[in-house]
């Protein structure tokens, strides 16, 4: 496809799939919307769950309980996909106690990635992960941060076709690789990417955004909230009035509905220990959300010339 | 990690400082009343330094060696490994400290003289810190007592009190005791409270900092040595 017909395809979804009315695909006021994969057809919420940080509580049994409360609300207000990584400390670990104590719930979606150079040992590191989470098999296994993808995406297509998994992913974080990132969506059969994508890292709206649209790659969005850090930027000011027209209540929504109103975007992955912020943030894939002008709207009043 | 060269710290914070600060609560917890022979032992380990000599000398440095075996097994290894990869490698580490210390303890020879007056002040004030100040850092900065950090039982604390007994004791191999627990406080934990905006992060590294010049001032290979050697003066 050329160029200008994606840009164009961009466009017209960017006017036309966010809406100021119920969300597409929504079932129910109460649960989150949802969008599908393309490679595959299956829908999935719009908000997922990060485990970066939150969920690296180590052998802390309080804080592995608690970790299983924001597990027990986050499939509770209908989320899915749950995001981990072996870099992540102990949060496979802990995310495997909450699936245990909830009774292994069946709609889990499970997201992990594989994270060593060696590539002969990435089969070894993923059989760890599956076991530590306590699942048959992972939904998707993404290389994080492209590392040693050349010999990570042959084993990974190879599970796939094997049955193993059933999504092949990439991803990268806090802006890097983002040449590299595109080469290889451009030239592998990959089914997700991984990015950082929010209110003020936006440079994935030039390129890789619009390519998984044209490449039909599904996308989750890490960071949406810069850790924290944009929410306490923006806490300093008032939530602008305006935000009721896109049922907003907090900044936290604010947020998330510009990252997931767009229209590539398949999931955000937010992170955090709080049962009250887990809803929130389901909440926000549910109900009105912004089309093309408010979200331009959103993103110049936070750039504070709004 | 590819470009890790343009991670920040704080990209690299793997766990919370809610979560850092429950691994001193679930430590001192689960091995009482441990922390209060450790306390003890801090007072012991004072007393030694102050008393100074050759016997004092040998038993400082296996009182240390024993205390960073056993946290590099009970802390690195066992507590805060898992949420932190990286401390299997701080756990090696803090074994091969223990290693030299046990052996200068057994083998080195030990100078009866004290040392000079400035350099034995600031080792004591350096162990004593490290004995009563640390502990104190939990509660006064609104976490409890649960959290308190002791010497014997934590890292920084232990750091901190090695570098005052190097300084107390006259033993010429103790210059190469110095370099591990000298890393400790600027590599390690305090990276780790600088990411996670702890007010606390600069207190061991600005204890530490007079050591550096101190111990190449006391410990200069080949200084006094031979007969006619010029030596920089000594600390004090």
């Amino acid at each position: 496809m050329k160029p200008n017909s994606t840009r164009r395809r961009l466009l017209g979804a960017l006017a036309a799939a966010p809406l100021l009315g119920p969300a597409a695909g929504l079932a129910q006021p109460t649960r989150p919307a949802t969008r599908t994969i393309a490679s595959s057809g299956e829908a999935i919420p719009l908000v997922g769950l990060g485990t970066w940080i939150t969920f690296n509580v180590g052998n802390d049994r309080a804080a592995r309980d608690a970790s299983a409360e924001v597990m027990r609300a986050f499939f509770a207000a209908g989320g899915r996909l749950i995001d981990s990584s072996p870099m992540y400390g102990s949060a496979q670990e802990v995310i495997g106690y909450g699936l245990a104590s909830l009774g292994r719930p069946a709609d889990v979606f499970s997201a992990d990635k594989v994270w060593i150079s060696d590539g002969d040992r990435g089969r070894t590191q993923m059989d760890t992960s599956r076991r530590l989470w306590g699942v048959p098999r992972f939904d998707l296994m993404q290389v994080h941060n492209l590392l040693s993808w050349e010999v990570h995406l042959p084993t990974l297509f190879a599970m796939k076709a094997a049955g193993q998994l059933r999504y092949v992913g990439i991803t990268t974080s806090h802006g890097r690789r983002h040449g590299d990132m595109e080469r290889i969506m451009a030239s592998q059969p990959i089914d997700f990417v991984q990015l950082t994508y929010n209110l003020v890292d936006r440079e994935v709206e030039q390129r890789l955004l619009p390519l998984a649209l044209e490449r039909g790659i599904a996308v989750l969005v890490n960071r949406p909230f810069q850790q924290g850090a944009l929410l306490d930027r923006l806490a300093r000011r008032p939530l602008p009035a305006w935000a009721a027209e896109i049922d907003c209540t907090s900044w936290a929504q604010f947020a998330l509905k510009f990252v997931i109103s767009h229209p590539a975007v398949t999931c955000a992955i937010p992170a955090t220990t709080r049962v009250d912020h887990v809803r929130e943030n389901l909440a926000a894939a549910g109900r009105r959300m912004p089309d093309a002008a408010m979200r331009a709207r959103m993103a110049t009043f936070v750039a504070g010339r709004g | 990690m590819s470009e890790w060269w343009t991670y920040s710290l704080r990209d690299l914070l793997l766990f919370s400082s809610r979560t850092y600060t429950r691994l001193f609560e679930l430590h001192n917890q689960e091995w009482w009343p441990l922390p209060l022979f450790a306390l003890a032992l801090g007072a012991v380990l004072f007393a030694l330094a102050w008393r100074g000599g050759e016997r004092a000398g040998r038993a400082l440095l296996l009182v240390l060696a024993a205390c960073w075996l056993w946290v590099a097994w009970a802390w690195h290894a066992q507590r805060y490994a898992p949420i932190n990869w990286a401390a299997e490698y701080f756990a090696w580490a803090w074994g091969v400290q223990a290693v030299l210390l046990g052996l200068v303890a057994w083998q080195g020879r030990f100078d009866a003289a004290p040392a000079a007056a400035l350099r034995r002040g600031f080792g004591l004030f350096l162990v004593g810190a490290a004995w009563v100040i640390y502990p104190l850092l939990a509660p006064l900065l609104g976490r409890g007592w649960t959290p308190a950090e002791l010497f014997g039982m934590a890292p920084d604390p232990t750091a901190l009190a090695t570098l005052g007994v190097l300084l107390t004791i006259k033993q010429r191999q103790a210059g190469g005791l110095f370099p591990i627990p000298a890393a400790v406080p600027p590599d390690q934990r305090e990276a780790t409270l600088w990411a996670m905006d702890a007010p606390e992060f600069w207190i061991a590294p600005l204890a530490s900092l007079p050591c550096g010049p101190a111990f190449v001032l006391a410990y200069l290979p080949g200084c006094g040595d031979k007969p006619g050697t010029q030596c920089p003066p000594r600390v004090a």
